[in-house]
This record gives structure tokens, C-alpha cells and sequence, in this order.
């Protein structure tokens, strides 16, 4: 569903370059939530962002949902994203001036091509999902009016309220305490089983691993595959 | 538009803020553009009046040609009448007295031009046509008598509103004209020719040494026109740029705030060209409400003070400049889409390392 085949990825640094990622080769697959952990600045997020497609790899191929995103256009990455890709961003990235129910129906007003078939599709959904993470009583609220956890689930809602083939999670229990944080492993968990996405989960916090089918640990841009309960 | 129109909802407040400063800046606009449009007509409304494709002057003494000073003798008249292309020549007459009537006296000017055209004028050297205006000043109607500089004259008909030179206009036949002209140390020679036809204007004009334009261009033969006009015009261009300016910083500033959410719609796989639509439809939105109301106000103001003030209210000074202050608040809109289109998606994931 999602594969980073041998990516390199590498930032300037004064007069030099340094490698965030190194020939690292990573599968997500339908209905597994892969954990990618590791120390800061080991090269998580860079991977995150090489598979949501917001940058390009030197070398490598990313391949989601059977196209090779390495050899788009910026346009043809946005459109990938709009239609393949959920992402659950560290912090929840909610728009202000919309409510809980309003911030999933943002997902059918992004434009592009087929924008009047996916508004049907996604609003269809709406209720659905926000019901799905337990909101629906205050699906009408904005996001000041919601607690941490409350706006990680809407979040995670929008990310999923397209129907993407695979889901990117940074970090989701970062601002949030022990047990909010196990509540969204869980839900993040069940989400993925249900609806068959693959899920790239970037943490560096192991205390929810249950929730993992897969552990990756990425330590100075190379990854190694730490744990795993589909092997 | 999704997002645009909860923004809108979300902080009313600065957009009310801004909306009323637009209006406010529209209805002096829209003012100024109603008091230039009353002014102009006092000041020309006559010389758009006379017959012609051109009006033709004649520079005295090797100055520019101006109403004020312009005499066309017998001469040139025949010259022009005598011109390959042209049909008819107008000669008309212009002079500035005092006329007193049956109730007041007033400042009024004289046009002298021969029945027939387009501008009222009498048929009989002992009669004047009165405008609105001077009818009105003078206190006299249709069938009362008018005296001007020792003559005495009989009102044959009322009607137009014209003025020259903010004074209401009197029409006499050329006769008449003249002969008041001379009693007042004048030549008794008409002031300006109005010619139509297809001639080849800058050649006739050349060979008998006078100056032929349009209607429109020579009203900057009338020194008063230039002066008051160009001011309240600078004052309106000006305000038109302030509009612009205003409203690009707004959004400017607006969109910079919003740079965050707009690399995570951009993350989540917005395209471009709806984020810009967004944008610009937002600063439509308050363009358009913010004119409306000042346009409004514009017009119900001009309703009250069109009594005392010479306010003209028309689709020239109502509609276009709001239509122009749309436009250029949209330009200046349009300085913000640098941050939409520059904002990277990359942002909304965090620090990458």
C-alpha cells in the first residue's frame, strides 16, 4: 500500500549536507500500523515526510497506493494526497474558524479534479466518522471549545473522512497525558483494522506500544525492523 | 470558499473593521466624485451642449488657446466654412454679465448663436432663451421681460439646465450678441466655431492658425475647469490608491496569520488554485459589501445635499468609481496570494530532523 524503496534524504547544513535518511526501505501495509521510533533528530519526521510525499527523496523510489510518487509533479503530490493519504499532524492542526464537523468537510473542499464527486463521498462520511471517534455530541463545537484529546480524534477523523489508502500519524500522544494518550493509540489501532488503511505511526514514546503491530527503529537516518506481530 | 466564508463568520469583527473603513473610503470617493460631477456640469455643461464634432479656438497673442481669450474673426470663419470635409460652422459667442429680471439681478453668461442647433437659442434679436438656472435666479418665466447691460429682452422659452463657468446660461441670437459684446468693450466676434463634418481637422485648424478639438478635450481650454477639476481628480486618485493600499495590508496581514492553516490545507492536499480562489473570494466578499454600503451612503447623501450642493449623482460618479474601487481592492488583495502560494506544506508536519 505504501513502500519507501531504499529512500536518501539529505538537508543543507552550512557549506555541508546532512543525512536524515539513509537508503531506508519501509512497507506499510492494509490494516497494520507500523511504529517508527527512535531518539530526536534520528530522521522519524523526515520519513514521514518523505512517504505524506512534502519532499522528494535523492534517491529511492516512494511508491503509494501503486504510484511512484517520486515521479510527480508538485500538483500531482497534492493530488496524490488528497486522495491517498490521511495525515494526523503532532498537534491536532485544526482551523480555528471551523467546527468538529465542519473540519472533516474541509477534506471535500480541497479542489482539483472530481471535487463535486468527492464532496458527495465525503459528506456522506462526516457524521459517520465523528461518530466513529466519539464526538458526536460535540460535533458542533470549535476547536477552543474541545479538549487536547478531543481535537487529536477530530483530527484523526479528517484524516480518515476521505477514505485514504494509507495513514501518516506524527506523534499523536505528544500533548497529550498517559491515559488520552492510550485512548488514541487504541482508537488509531482500531481505525486502521477496520478500514484497512496502512499506517505509518512516527512516536517516540513506547509506552502505548501495544497498540504497534510493527515496530521500525530509525537511529541516524537507517532504519531496522525492531518488533514485529505479523512476521 | 468553505474556509473563506467560516473566517468571515469566525472574526466578524476584523472584517467588519475593514469593511467600514472600505465604505468609508468609498463614500468619499463616491462624494468627492459626486461634487466633481456637480462642479463640472456648472462649470461645462454648455460647451458639451454646442453642436459640433469639433469646437475650434483661436489663441490670441501667441498663448494657449483658451475660452477666456479666444476671438475668431470673419477670416477664419469663411476659411473653415470654406474647408474641404467640413458641413456646418457654428459660430457662437460667449460673454459673462449681469442680467436683471422681473424679482432679482445674477451673474449669467451670454451665448450668441443662431437658431437651429442643438443649444437653444431665439429666433428674434429681441428675445432670450433662458436656462433653468438663470430662469430660476432672475425670478422670470416664459413671457417676462430680461435686461442686460441696458437692452431689454423678452423670455421666449425656458429649458435645459446649462451653465458655463458656474454661471447660469442666457442664449441670444448672434446679432444681439454682438451688439451687447460691443456696448461691453468687446470685438464683437464670436468666441469659438463649432464645426461638423470629416475634415482633416489639424490641417484646417494649422492653415488658419486655430486650435480644433473635441468637445471633451476643450474643456481644458477653460482655465477654471483644469484647476478645480484636477484638484478634486488628484483627491479621488489618491483615495483610490489609499483604498488599495489599505485593503492589500489588510489581507497581507490576514494571510500571514493564516500561513499555518494554509500549509495544512495545502498538506492535507488542497490545490492551489482553490486556496487562491478562497483568498480572493474573501476580499471580494468584503469589497463588495464594504463598496455597497458606501456607495449607499454615498447616494443618500448626495439625495439630501443635491439641494444646496452642486451634486451630480449618475452612474459616472456612483457606479464606475465603485466598480474601480473593487478592482483596485482586489489588487491590492492580490499582493497577499504570495503567502498562499508560497507556503509550504512541509511546515504543517513540524521540524523534519
Amino acid at each position: 500500500m505504501i513502500l519507501l524503496e531504499n529512500v536518501t534524504l539529505t538537508y543543507p547544513d552550512g557549506d555541508t549536507r546532512v543525512t536524515a535518511v539513509d537508503h531506508v526501505t519501509l512497507e506499510g501495509r492494509p490494516g497494520v500500523v507500523t511504529g517508527i521510533t527512535g531518539p530526536s533528530g534520528s530522521g522519524k519526521s523526515s520519513l514521514l515526510a518523505l512517504a505524506a510525499t512534502l519532499v522528494r527523496p535523492e534517491s529511492g523510489r516512494v511508491i503509494v497506493a501503486g504510484t511512484d510518487a517520486t515521479r510527480l509533479s508538485a500538483a500531482g503530490a497534492t493530488t496524490l494526497r488528497r486522495e491517498s493519504i490521511g495525515i494526523v499532524f503532532q498537534q491536532p492542526q485544526l482551523l480555528p474558524a471551523l467546527t468538529a464537523r465542519e473540519q472533516l468537510r474541509v477534506m471535500a473542499e480541497l479542489g482539483g479534479r472530481g471535487a463535486r464527486q468527492r464532496r458527495t463521498a465525503v459528506r456522506g462520511r462526516v457524521d459517520e466518522l465523528v461518530d466513529a471517534v466519539g464526538l458526536s455530541a460535540l460535533a458542533d463545537r470549535r476547536p477552543a471549545q474541545l479538549s487536547g484529546g478531543q481535537r487529536q480524534r477530530i483530527a484523526i477523523a479528517r484524516a480518515l473522512v476521505h477514505e485514504p489508502r494509507v495513514l501518516l500519524v506524527d506523534e499523536p500522544t505528544s500533548a497529550l497525558d498517559s491515559a488520552r494518550g492510550g485512548e488514541i493509540m487504541a482508537l488509531l489501532s482500531r481505525l486502521t483494522r477496520e478500514r484497512e488503511t496502512a499506517t505509518l505511526l512516527v512516536t517516540h514514546d513506547l509506552a502505548h506500544r501495544d497498540a504497534l503491530d510493527e515496530t521500525v527503529e530509525v537511529i541516524d537516518g537507517r532504519a531496522r525492523l525492531l518488533t514485529s506481530r505479523r512476521s | 470558499m468553505y474556509v473563506a466564508w467560516r473566517d468571515l463568520r469566525f472574526a466578524r469583527g476584523r472584517f467588519a473593521l475593514i469593511g467600514a473603513v472600505v465604505a468609508l473610503i468609498t463614500l468619499l470617493v463616491g462624494f468627492l466624485s459626486g461634487l466633481t460631477g456637480g462642479l463640472a456640469a456648472q462649470n461645462v455643461s454648455a460647451v458639451l451642449a454646442l453642436p459640433g464634432d469639433r469646437l475650434v479656438l483661436q489663441p490670441v497673442g501667441g498663448a494657449s488657446a483658451t475660452f477666456a481669450d479666444s476671438e475668431i474673426d470673419d477670416t477664419t470663419v469663411a476659411a473653415w466654412r470654406g474647408a474641404e470635409g467640413v458641413e456646418t460652422v457654428t459660430p457662437v459667442g460667449i460673454l459673462s454679465a449681469r442680467a436683471e429680471g422681473s424679482g432679482a439681478t445674477a451673474g449669467v453668461a451670454l451665448f450668441g448663436l443662431d437658431a437651429g442647433t442643438t443649444l437653444a437659442a431665439p429666433s428674434d434679436d429681441d428675445e432670450v432663451d433662458l436656462s433653468t438656472g438663470a430662469a430660476t435666479a432672475l425670478g422670470t418665466a416664459v413671457g417676462d421681460s430680461v435686461s442686460i447691460a441696458g437692452s431689454t429682452y423678452r423670455v421666449a422659452a425656458v429649458g435645459g439646465d446649462l451653465s458655463y463657468s458656474h454661471l447660469p446660461v442666457i442664449s441670444l441670437t448672434t446679432a444681439a450678441w454682438k451688439t451687447l459684446d460691443e456696448r461691453l468693450g468687446g470685438s464683437g466676434r464670436a468666441t469659438v466655431l463649432a464645426v461638423s463634418g470629416t475634415a482633416a481637422w489639424d490641417t484646417v485648424a494649422a492653415d488658419t492658425g486655430t486650435v480644433a478639438s473635441t468637445p471633451l478635450s476643450s474643456l481644458t481650454a477653460l482655465p477654471t475647469f483644469r484647476s478645480e477639476i484636477g484638484s478634486l481628480a488628484l483627491m479621488i486618485a489618491m483615495l483610490f490608491g489609499v483604498s488599495a493600499l489599505v485593503v492589500g495590508a489588510f489581507f497581507t496581514v490576514w494571510t500571514m496569520q493564516r500561513a499555518a492553516d494554509i500549509a495544512v490545507l495545502k498538506a492535507l492536499g488542497a490545490s492551489t488554485p482553490a486556496l487562491l480562489r478562497d483568498a480572493l473570494g474573501q476580499a471580494l466578499v468584503v469589497l463588495l459589501v464594504g463598496v455597497g454600503v458606501g456607495i449607499g451612503a454615498t447616494v443618500a447623501l448626495g439625495l439630501v445635499a443635491g439641494g444646496t450642493l452642486p451634486f451630480a449623482l449618475n452612474p459616472l460618479t456612483t457606479v464606475l468609481p465603485a466598480l474601480v474601487m473593487v478592482v483596485l481592492g482586489l489588487f491590492g488583495a492580490a499582493v497577499s496570494l504570495r503567502t498562499v502560494t508560497s507556503s509550504d506544506p512541509l511546515t504543517a508536519l513540524g521540524s523534519t530532523r
